[in-house]
């Protein structure tokens, strides 16, 4: 560890790092703009200037800038030095010089990195007073707003969107005073992971749209520590509430697992929380098939006297908690708790959970997998499936740069050189999938086979592996890049719903096991809790098909839409007459529907719960206001139930911690549950953490135009947050940090505040605790699947999933809805060609007697005789994975018109509403 | 047209055979296809005056880019023109060593003869007027160039005797 010298001081510094970075890392206040710790310096906006001194007798220095200068042995540096100050302060008012004063109307201010140097720096009195630069903005669609005068030219955008998340179609245009950061023309930005934008800029050009409409200060958000329900990944995110609605989501840091990035799906698809058709009240079902409310005591009474002395079952849910699932599992016995997934999912889940309790390989983390040099991905489209994980493959074929910028001896984070040095060269990634996938530009190699035949070739490549070299070239020649390779990784998943593949990856990632190398092996499952629920279900769970075929008397169902799992067949007998279902769920659906009684309930913005995501992890959730209306947290209603059925060991519970206790005791695997977040007798210097950041205004005046009369704060009795702002946000376990914010930054740049080092973990360690510890006893077992038998002018249908769209909750937010598009066909040139179809036409799809007008999209690269649906659209609902197909042409099809979209509504919502802070 | 045909023809180039061959030769130079762009917008520029977006977006399909990686290239280097401009574009240095030598006259003299300020066209398509930091004559300053001449020493006579015919051109 080198010494350097910073004003005087003497500091131990990281070994290959920068003058910025260590200054940070020092906890000294150095301004900087273009740097990002996960995108490297390029030294593009001159703000992070020092003075460095050749020895200890020179005292006039030079300037230097800090991310551009590596730290060396007994280096002397000034940052408070005349000459850097003035230099600092220049750099800004030169960028100022063009930036509007628009701050008051600006959606980064308050959170503006910009406003955090200005005032570091000292810059104050504008000198210049000719006209300002003007640019006309962009319509980027409906997620990201676009401002461009307010932009600093750091290219950081540009950088992030195109080097680190490999879009295209955002640049840099003109140069010098014209500079402009937009695409070639208006329109949707194509990026799954546009949002980030908002969160890289470090003023207002790109601002979060569905924010700016029912927009807030970041000062006046309540926040609470949460996990994204989107996926299976478990970003980890940091949602703001205020006036009852949930106003954004931002990335909340978590070192393992999503660092400092989202997918859309996460940032901008929790609006169906605020959604019209949330439900508010307990409903029973009349004779005429209309609800009446009631109050949730007489609800919960009228369940409990229906459950008396029944055959009661029980059905979860994988977008639910571990604790909501439990208790229903506890409340209706394990022999009568079905985990919810369909038939051909349950399998699939059963083998998923056995896999990561005995494989050899290791199941890698997010920040594991930007490590791979080597990476084969077997029939997913990861970029759909598990958003996060395509990024961190973005980073994971850069190591091949790294290692010739190592032998050039150049540091990693001299980002423009090192991606200058390598060019085209990347680490290996090879894709073996049905259709094209979203991060095929970057792949080595990308091979189109049908669902079988991807189980089938990396059979061969096991072969290989084992010495046998197969007929298959392709095969030996993959299995040798693995073979050599440092740390390879091994990505399949479920989408495929095929667990011929499942299984052959785990078999390829564990004849690599016996290498020095080892092997990481990475399973995508489909949806946040799909993990928990499976480690939930036992031998003795009936399967979903097992409840339709002898229906229990009373059938309670906990947010899931069985619309999704079921055939309507199957849904009608499990729903008729003679069985009373109870359903819990927040938005309108057709089991609701379908339902004797309905109980409204909270969403994740409003509950508290842990979720497991793909890699094992259980990570906690808090609620970041109070459910409105007659709304409650699922664990809630369950332990509600169990106490009025006089259940024999619910009834004795009472709070949320007692569950996760219970939970843990209950099964080995959760015993580490209880860790994932601290329990809710946690305070920090005697206080709880504050919701509220400390300048939160009108607390007690922002509902007077409901009521007058100023309402207590609600009180969180099951978790250590608190509804307030009294408390400290700092030096808090990681599962706990609500939100971030330091003295003198305002901006989400004050993460660094946090971090332990520059990049690193938080102070407060990592958020969330592995649950599952692998036998490694060898999870690979026989293939034996049954092939689909193709025949003549037939196709095979294969599920497309779709960031925006195939998740049943996130597409019910009006952006992302926009986003999704209508449900579609996919299909190969030669395909269209063939009907005479182009893209945007209809086609009827005919499979297992559902017969659906599609549009088509049109692929360049698509396994021979497979079409895709796009999973998870109302239209393709009933489609499944790996039946026969047959098309036509759709002479009705009229081509969708414009109309008006979400973007487009003009009304902002009311300020006051229902719900939040104002119901006690 | 049938859908079948249009599936065809709708990544049809706007760029014409001539414009590809010439493109295509360039290619032969670069490791990158990439490398070829500003020599490909060049080439679509001489044969058409400007680079058209229909013109930017079949450069971009022909050398695998983006068409805002390719807009990038085409916008930061000022001589690539994404508007139309006239016949002649004069290049009017307005640089430090023209200036002292009073060139600000003399784009006065331009700008009154031929009815058009920085950035605009003759009505008749003859004459683009642009300023330009620096020729590289500023031993024969003030100067400019008319197309591909340079004209050096400008003085309010050769300004008429230069422009008059477009002045009565214009004026017709």
């Amino acid at each position: 560890m080198p010494t350097i010298f910073i004003d005087g001081q003497e500091l131990q510094v990281n070994d290959g790092e920068n003058i910025l970075e260590a200054c940070l890392n020092a906890g000294l206040d150095l301004p900087y703009f273009c740097w990002h710790p996960a995108m490297g310096s390029i030294g593009s906006c001159r703000q992070c200037a020092l003075v460095q001194y050749q020895n200890e007798d020179d005292t006039r220095g030079r300037i230097i800038m800090g991310c551009m200068t590596p730290v060396t042995e007994g280096a002397r540096f000034s940052l408070k030095a005349e000459n850097a100050t003035e230099f600092r302060e220049a750099v800004v008012e030169s960028l100022m010089l063009n930036h509007p004063h628009d701050c008051p109307v600006c959606a980064e201010g308050g959170e503006c990195h910009l406003q955090d140097m200005t005032v570091m720096v000292g810059h104050r009195d504008r000198r210049y007073s000719g006209k300002k630069n003007t640019h006309r903005n962009q319509y980027l669609g409906p997620l990201i707003h676009h401002e461009m005068n307010r932009c600093i030219t750091c290219y950081r955008c540009e950088r992030y969107y195109k080097d680190y998340a490999g879009g295209t179609d955002l640049g840099a245009q003109a140069s010098h005073d014209h500079l402009y950061f937009g695409r070639h023309e208006e329109g949707v930005l194509e990026s799954e992971f546009s949002g980030n934008l908002v969160e890289v800029c470090p003023t207002g050009v790109f601002t979060d749209k569905p924010f700016l409409k029912q927009y807030s200060r970041k000062w006046d958000l309540q926040s609470a520590p949460s996990i994204c329900n989107g996926c299976a990944v478990g970003c980890n995110i940091a949602p703001g509430e205020r006036y009852g609605k949930l106003k954004r989501v931002h990335n909340r840091y978590n070192h393992e697992v999503n660092g400092y990035f989202l997918c859309d799906r996460g940032r901008f698809g929790s609006g169906y929380v605020n959604s019209d058709a949330r439900l508010d009240y307990a409903g029973i079902k009349q004779a005429d098939g209309s609800y009446m409310a009631v109050h949730q005591q007489q609800a919960l009474e009228t369940a409990a006297s229906w459950m008396q002395g029944k055959k009661v079952a029980g059905i979860g849910s994988p977008r639910a908690s571990v604790e909501a699932n439990y208790l229903l599992r506890e409340l209706v016995g394990a022999e009568h708790f079905a985990a919810g997934f369909s038939e051909a999912e349950a399998p699939l889940m059963a083998s998923v959970r056995r896999i990561l309790q005995t494989t050899q390989a290791m199941i890698p983390s997010i920040k594991q997998i930007e490590a791979a040099d080597a990476v084969l991905v077997l029939g997913e489209d990861i970029t759909h499936t598990a958003p996060r994980v395509a990024l961190a493959l973005r980073q994971s074929v850069r190591n091949k740069s790294f290692e010739l910028a190592e032998q050039m001896g150049l540091p990693q984070w001299q980002d423009a050189a090192v991606r200058n040095l390598a060019q085209d060269q990347r680490s290996p990634l090879i894709i073996v999938s049905a259709m094209e996938t979203r991060l095929d530009d970057i792949a080595s190699q990308c091979i189109s086979l049908a669902p079988d035949q991807i189980a089938e070739f990396a059979v061969s490549i096991v072969e290989a592996l084992a010495g046998e070299p197969s007929s298959n070239k392709q095969a030996n020649q993959i299995a040798e890049i693995l073979q050599s390779a440092k740390n390879p990784l091994i990505i399949s998943g479920t989408s495929m719903v095929h667990w011929g593949i499942v299984n052959a990856a785990v078999a390829i990632a564990e004849s690599l096991c016996t290498e020095p190398s080892g092997c990481m092996l990475s399973l995508c499952i489909p949806e946040a809790n799909s993990l928990g629920v499976a480690l939930l279900a036992d031998k003795s769970s009936p399967s979903l098909p097992d409840l339709v075929n002898s229906p229990p008397e009373v059938l309670l169902v906990v947010e899931n839409d069985l619309q999704r799992r079921l055939n309507p067949q199957q849904m009608e007998q499990l729903m008729s007459a003679g069985t009373l279902v109870i359903s819990m769920d927040m938005l309108e659906n057709a089991t609701l529907g379908a339902s004797d009684m309905v109980l409204p309930a909270a969403s994740y913005a409003e509950s508290q719960g842990s979720l497991v995501n793909m890699e094992g992890r259980a990570q906690r959730y808090f609620p970041v206001f109070e459910p409105a209306a007659e709304r409650l947290p699922s664990w809630q209603w369950l332990l509600k139930l169990a106490a009025l059925t006089n259940h024999k060991s619910l009834s004795k519970i009472e709070h949320f911690d007692q569950v996760v206790a219970a939970c843990a005791k209950s099964q080995a695997e959760f015993t580490n549950l209880v860790d994932a977040a601290p329990d809710q007798s946690f305070r920090d210097r005697g206080l709880k953490i504050p919701r509220q950041t400390h300048r939160y205004s009108g607390r007690t005046a922002m509902n007077a135009g409901v009521n007058v009369h100023e309402p207590q704060q609600p009180h969180d009795h099951e978790s250590p947050l608190a509804f307030s702002m009294e408390g400290l946000n700092r030096d808090q376990p990681a599962a706990l940090t609500p939100y971030v914010w330091s003295p003198g930054w305002n901006s989400n740049q004050s993460l660094q505040k946090f971090q332990a080092e520059v990049d690193g973990p938080l102070k407060g360690g990592t958020a969330g605790v592995k649950l599952l510890q692998s036998s490694a006893s060898g999870a690979t077992q026989k293939a034996s699947c049954e092939a689909v038998e193709m025949q003549a002018h037939h196709w095979q249908l294969v599920p497309v999933h779709q960031v925006h769209g195939s998740d049943e909750l996130s597409v019910n937010t009006d952006e992302i809805a926009e986003m999704a598009g209508m449900g579609f066909v996919s299909l190969g040139a030669a395909v269209a060609h063939k009907l005479g179809v182009s893209e945007g036409d209809g086609v009827v799809l005919a499979s297992g007697g559902t017969e659906v007008s599609l549009e088509v999209r049109i692929l360049q690269r698509v396994a021979k005789n497979c079409i895709g649906f796009g999973l998870g659209y109302a239209e393709t609902l009933y489609l499944r994975a790996g039946s026969l197909a047959t098309l036509a042409v759709d002479a009705q099809w009229q081509r969708p018109q414009p109309q008006l979209i979400a973007s487009d509504k003009a009304t902002p919502d009311p300020i006051v509403a229902e719900g939040g802070s104002a119901h006690v | 047209m049938s859908k079948s045909e249009m599936i065809q023809t709708d990544i049809g180039s706007v760029l014409t055979a001539e414009e590809i061959a010439e493109i295509d030769a360039e290619l032969a130079h670069v490791p990158y296809k990439s490398g070829a762009a500003i020599d490909a917008l060049k080439i679509v520029q001489a044969n058409r005056g400007w680079v058209s977006d229909q013109c930017l977006q079949g450069i971009a399909r022909h050398l695998d880019m983006s068409a805002e990686e390719l807009e990038g290239v085409a916008t930061f280097y000022n001589l690539i023109y994404r508007r139309p401009v006239g016949e002649k574009v004069i290049l009017f240095c307005d640089s430090v060593s023209c200036w002292i030598n009073g060139c600000d006259d003399i784009k006065d003299k331009i700008s009154q003869t031929l009815g058009i300020d920085y950035g605009e066209t003759t009505s008749d398509n003859s004459y683009t007027l642009l300023p330009v930091p620096c020729l590289g004559a500023c031993d024969r300053a003030p100067v400019m160039m008319v197309g591909d001449d340079l004209v050096t020493h400008i003085d309010h006579e050769m300004v008429q005797q230069l422009f008059a015919s477009a002045e009565q051109g214009s004026a017709e």
